[in-house]
């Protein structure tokens, strides 16, 4: 056996020295100098995510395992957009892993989101099924414990059996397509399926549809995409935010990433008959149905739960527009823009939770008065969530209506009517809540505080991708080039 | 074939609609195990009538069983720390989060 292979492993091999370095520190160390443990944990890490950006020479040698692993520029690139985000969530939820309540688990909690990242690497490298599976599961089995990791609060406790009851059911409804994908092409290769797979006859196409619903359910689950999303409101709610964050952010992205390779390497050869009309109508209920409910949502991690529902549905449009490159690249840039603007919303709500530990709509009426910079950063989120230039959010959304243009379909130009339409929509929810912090005369329920250093530091970070990866162009130019 | 593909298909659908109508999480725990189980049954009767050639199905099949123990032991683990909270096992008790 060849084991220079493993070379084109570099980043899921050094993921896992990581990973090690901080669970012997978490082992062995004595009690006294573990205070230290999520800085070294950030610092790592932080190393580990410019190593990712390191100029890599590309060769054909870089599927391994014969073929069931794959590294591509662009593989590598979602890898480094998930790394940035990590990276901020583990440093927002420093002070809250630092907490007296968490402090000895808190090694657990580092330990459980590097291994999840790793089991995305190989959702997002994976081409073929068996790879695909082992990491799906990776990546979600850790999430149920990390949803649970409040182990004394009720709300965390619900919100964790109702994600892993919905998870290990997708996970089946996803096997049980599978099995189906391998009863008709006799294969499980992303390569081999699409060519083995015969359509032109009748029930050869109808397995392969009722197959496709199945696979198509399984990762819906993952995404959250309606009619699949009715765990993710309470999850969100339940979960510890640093954990929502990671959630909502890093697994959509790397979910969504995965949903395109698959419905298009594997099923690509069918996309008009087989699968086309059912992402169609995927896009427009999640859009709608995640904008409506967002409205009527009181707490702010619910309706920003709500709100990423629909962001996946945007998120959507460019797989539909995938055969073009621009379809892969406003994908990638949505998913990055997304991160930045997402973990900005959940950064504030996070450090106003830890300070006074209120979470409702109404308590953030007035806020500008006590904690301007913290308002002024939410309401930097919001315009980016909702997609008002010259924040990066009108970028992402231009471009990735662009993208699904492209396609030049007349339904293409009526899905991307309606999703504007819902940008519309979603202008309004995501307004209350800057109007609550800015316009509203009640006086503010939350006193002014002085947040830590780490989430500062988060939030300035993503303030700055906020502003810059609109304008600076280098940003996207540079994912179109690996597109 | 059609006489192993039938009963897997049944199970599957039981599953399915054991998780749906149970309350009880340890019931609906039984139901999640009896989908997966179809889905193996699944992978080895189309791995050994119509690819005999490799042994790709019987390979997802063993990897699917140990993954499906682990997701058992993780949902166990947290179905134990649900009943430690509220000293029951109903998921109808589980809705308290709604504003």
């Amino acid at each position: 056996m060849d084991y220079s292979q493993f070379l084109a492993m570099k980043q899921e091999i050094c993921l896992l020295v990581v990973f090690l370095l901080v669970f012997l520190n978490d082992t062995f160390l004595p009690r006294r100098s573990q205070d230290s443990l999520g800085w070294i944990t950030c610092v790592l890490f932080a190393l580990f995510t410019a190593f990712g950006f390191c100029p890599h020479v590309w060769n054909t040698s870089d599927a391994v395992f014969a073929g069931m692993y794959v590294s591509t520029p662009a593989v590598a690139t979602i890898k480094n957009i998930l790394n940035v985000g990590v990276l901020i969530v583990l440093i927002q939820s420093l002070k809250w892993a630092n907490s007296e309540v968490q402090l000895v688990r808190r090694g657990e909690f580092y330990e459980l989101v590097l291994i999840t990242l790793l089991g995305m690497y190989f959702m997002v490298s994976a081409r073929h099924f068996l790879l695909f599976f082992i990491g799906l599961e990776t990546a979600s089995l850790p999430l149920a414990a990390l949803v649970a990791f409040d182990k004394h609060r009720y709300e965390s406790t619900e919100a964790a059996v109702k994600y892993v009851l919905t998870a290990v059911f997708s996970s089946a409804i996803f096997l049980m397509g599978i099995s189906l994908v391998y009863g008709i092409s006799g294969s499980l290769y992303f390569s081999q399926i699409g060519v083995a797979v015969d359509i032109t006859s009748g029930t050869g196409l109808i397995a392969l549809v009722i197959a496709l619903g199945f696979v198509m359910a399984g990762i819906g689950f993952k995404l959250s995409l309606v009619p699949f999303h009715l765990w993710t409101a309470d999850v969100y709610q339940g979960a510890p935010t640093s954990v929502t964050s990671y959630l909502s952010v890093i697994s959509k992205g790397s979910a969504a990433f995965a949903f395109l390779v698959i419905l298009w390497q594997v099923f690509g050869a069918v996309y008009p008959e087989a699968w086309g009309w059912m992402l169609y109508a995927l896009i427009i209920l999640t859009i709608t149905v995640g904008n409506l409910f967002a409205i009527r949502q009181k707490n702010l991690k619910r309706f920003l739960a709500f709100s990423s529902v629909s962001q996946a549905g945007y998120i959507m449009l460019g797989i539909m527009a995938y055969p073009h490159t621009i379809g892969i690249a406003s994908l990638m840039f949505y998913i990055l823009v997304y991160i930045f603007s997402n973990l900005a919303a959940f950064g504030v709500i996070g450090a106003i939770e830890n300070n006074t530990g209120k979470v409702w709509m109404q308590d953030y009426n007035g806020l500008y008065k006590t904690n301007p910079r913290l308002a002024f950063t939410m309401m930097l989120a919001m315009f980016s969530l909702a997609g008002i230039p010259p924040f990066a959010g009108f970028f992402s959304k231009f471009f990735i209506f662009t993208g699904a243009l492209s396609v030049g379909t007349t339904a293409i130009y009526v899905l991307v009517l309606i999703a504007l339409i819902n940008t519309i929509v979603s202008l309004y929810y995501y307004l209350l809540v800057v109007k609550a912090m800015f316009i509203s005369e009640e006086p503010s329920t939350i006193a002014t505080f002085r947040s830590a250093f780490s989430e500062r530091l988060a939030l300035w970070v993503c303030v700055a991708g906020i502003i810059g990866l609109g304008i600076v162009s280098f940003f996207y130019d540079s994912i179109i080039a690996v597109a | 074939m059609i006489y192993y593909l039938v009963p897997a298909l049944i199970m599957f659908c039981c599953g399915v609609y054991g998780f749906v109508t149970r309350k009880n999480m340890i019931a609906m725990l039984i139901s999640l195990e009896l989908m997966l189980n179809a889905v193996d049954i699944n992978f080895v009767v189309f791995n050994r009538y119509l690819y005999p050639q490799a042994m790709e199905g019987m390979m997802f099949t063993l990897f699917a069983i140990a993954i499906a123990a682990a997701e058992t032991a993780v949902a166990i683990a947290i179905i134990i720390n649900a009943y430690r909270s509220i000293k029951n096992v109903d998921v109808t008790d589980f809705n308290k989060m709604k504003e």
